[in-house]
């Protein structure tokens, strides 16, 4: 049962952090968008419409999400350099739109979709989430999306249908990190059909109430916030039914390292490092790590789907 | 007019050691101007695992650097850069120390049941810890006192630094997660380094190597 109170407010209604630690940005931005106002056609891209009505969920923590510059310049996105502060830099001029999304394997609605008709007139949510990575650190972040299972149901999926298979963009040209191969593109991730219809796992398209930034996974990623970070594909192309589980790109990289379920869990360390603490991002400087929670913190929602399992052989 | 002869010396001492020195210190600078966000210079999202890396990265720096001096001075016969090498040595000594110093205070906040389980059971950790150990006497033995006392031996012990180095660099290579492209360029910088000397010794075994 969950037992937890409704905040009032969405986080995007505060100040935002954005905007409170960047006045001089913000005044920058304020003359631009009036000089823009000014001129007969409107230079400026709206937000898109599916953003414009957003609520919050019982499903978000009450806990002090991290600064928008925190969370878009910290990032692990290898299609766009394997540093983390190269994403913010490498992702700047790619352009998401048109974003076609493909449907296939074990269902009965199958194809090519345009996300933008995906996402038209679709309920957004607020999720306030901690995101735990795989090394050791974490974050807390206000995304918006909606639960992948509600999109999933769309395409009626099959009995055959047990897992669910993601798929990134695959193109160099406009993903420079896939030039050098340090993984194997394009960046695949798969769940477990329960996994991918629980109702914490959304599906984001945006961050702090606005578009989500590139160098976070736009158009579309997923987010399940019990598992390591990395199972949280980013600009997903493909979506497959499948009635054999998928491999994972960082199972399949380092399989004695990574596993397919990649449930946050302190009892079981990486073989390099300890899961048993996390440093959180933004904390300050003489701030202890603390405690990493079993799976994540979600544990009451997510446990069961795990019951009788040996968590230390499926990490 | 009379044109004064240069005094090398006085030049070596006056004004290239305070420079070499004053190029060491840049990147601690550059740190604790990030640490107090000043002059634009900035730690990012995770300072501390940018203070963590940066000052590991230039303890390996230094030592690479330290290395590169034997076999400078033999090609280009500058003697004189030996006069460097001490203080570059001691450089790498610094950055290493400030590495075990920011991993033990502020990445684990100096909770010794982890600092002990990770020296124990994570092989990168227990690298990086030998080789700090392996450099602390050369460091401690790096006076001229020293120097003049351990005659002989003190050639032998410092040769540490061959081995201190291999593990260093294997410790970073363990360290990275996935891309291992930044740490291969430094075991082959080393690997270079290290092969001309086993080289010189194995087939120019009559000409020894200067040692300062």
């Amino acid at each position: 049962m969950l037992i937890k109170k409704k905040p009032d407010i969405l986080s995007s209604e505060i100040t935002d952090s954005r905007l409170y630690f960047g006045r001089r940005r913000f005044m920058r931005e304020a003359a631009t968008l009036a000089l823009a106002a000014s001129l007969p056609t409107r230079l400026l891209a709206d937000k898109p419409g599916w953003l414009n009505n957003i609520t919050p969920s019982d499903f978000s923590t009450g806990e002090q999400p991290n600064s928008y510059s925190d969370i878009t310049t910290y990032n692990n996105y290898y299609e766009f350099g394997t540093g983390k502060d190269q994403p913010q830099h490498e992702a700047k001029d790619f352009n998401p739109w048109p974003w076609t999304l493909k449907i296939s394997g074990e269902a009965e609605k199958t194809g090519t979709y345009n996300l933008e008709d995906i996402l038209a007139g679709r309920a957004m949510e607020e999720r306030i989430y901690r995101l735990r990575c795989v090394e050791a650190w974490s974050m807390v972040i206000p995304w918006v999306g909606f639960p992948l299972g509600e999109l999933l149901k769309e395409f009626l999926p099959t009995s055959r249908a047990k897992f669910v298979e993601f798929v990134t963009l695959n193109d160099p040209s406009r993903m420079p990190g896939q030039k050098a191969r340090v993984l194997e593109w394009p960046y695949r991730e798969g769940l477990r059909i329960d996994e991918a219809m629980h109702p914490l796992t959304i599906l984001a398209t945006g961050l702090y109430g606005e578009a989500l930034p590139n160098q976070n996974g736009a158009p579309l990623r997923l987010v399940i916030p019990w598992k390591y970070g990395f199972k949280s594909i980013k600009a997903i192309t493909e979506i497959r039914f499948r009635e054999t589980a998928p491999n994972n790109s960082w199972r399949k990289s380092a399989p004695g390292e990574y596993g397919f379920y990649a449930n946050v869990n302190p009892e079981v360390d990486h073989p390099r490092w300890s899961q048993a603490r996390e440093r959180r991002i933004g904390a300050g400087i003489f701030t202890p790590k603390q405690d990493t929670l079993m799976f994540n913190g979600y544990a009451d929602q997510v446990a069961s789907l795990y019951a009788g399992m040996d968590l230390r052989r499926n990490f | 007019m009379w044109l004064k002869p240069v005094n090398t010396l006085l030049l070596r001492r006056r004004l290239i050691k305070p420079l070499v020195f004053a190029l060491c210190c840049l990147p601690f600078a550059g740190l604790a101007l990030g640490a107090f966000g000043m002059a634009g210079f900035s730690l990012g999202a995770n300072p501390v695992e940018m203070l963590l890396h940066s000052c590991g990265k230039w303890g390996l720096n230094l030592l690479l650097i330290t290395l590169c001096v034997t076999p400078l001075a033999h090609f280009s016969g500058w003697r004189a850069l030996f006069a460097y090498r001490r203080m570059l040595g001691l450089f790498a000594f610094f950055y290493a120390c400030l590495h075990l110093t920011i991993y033990l205070v502020l990445d684990q906040s100096l909770l010794w049941s982890a600092v002990i389980e990770d020296v124990l059971e994570r092989p990168y950790i227990t690298l990086g810890f030998s080789a700090w150990l392996m450099l602390l006497p050369l460091a401690l033995t790096s006076t001229k006192g020293m120097i003049r006392r351990l005659g002989q031996r003190w050639i032998q012990l410092h040769r540490l630094i061959y081995p201190a180095s291999i593990l260093v660099a294997w410790h970073f290579y363990w360290q990275v997660k996935q891309d291992v492209r930044e740490p291969l360029y430094y075991v082959a910088a080393l690997a270079l380094l290290l092969g001309w000397r086993l080289y010189r010794q194995r087939v120019r075994a009559r000409e020894p190597l200067i040692y300062s």
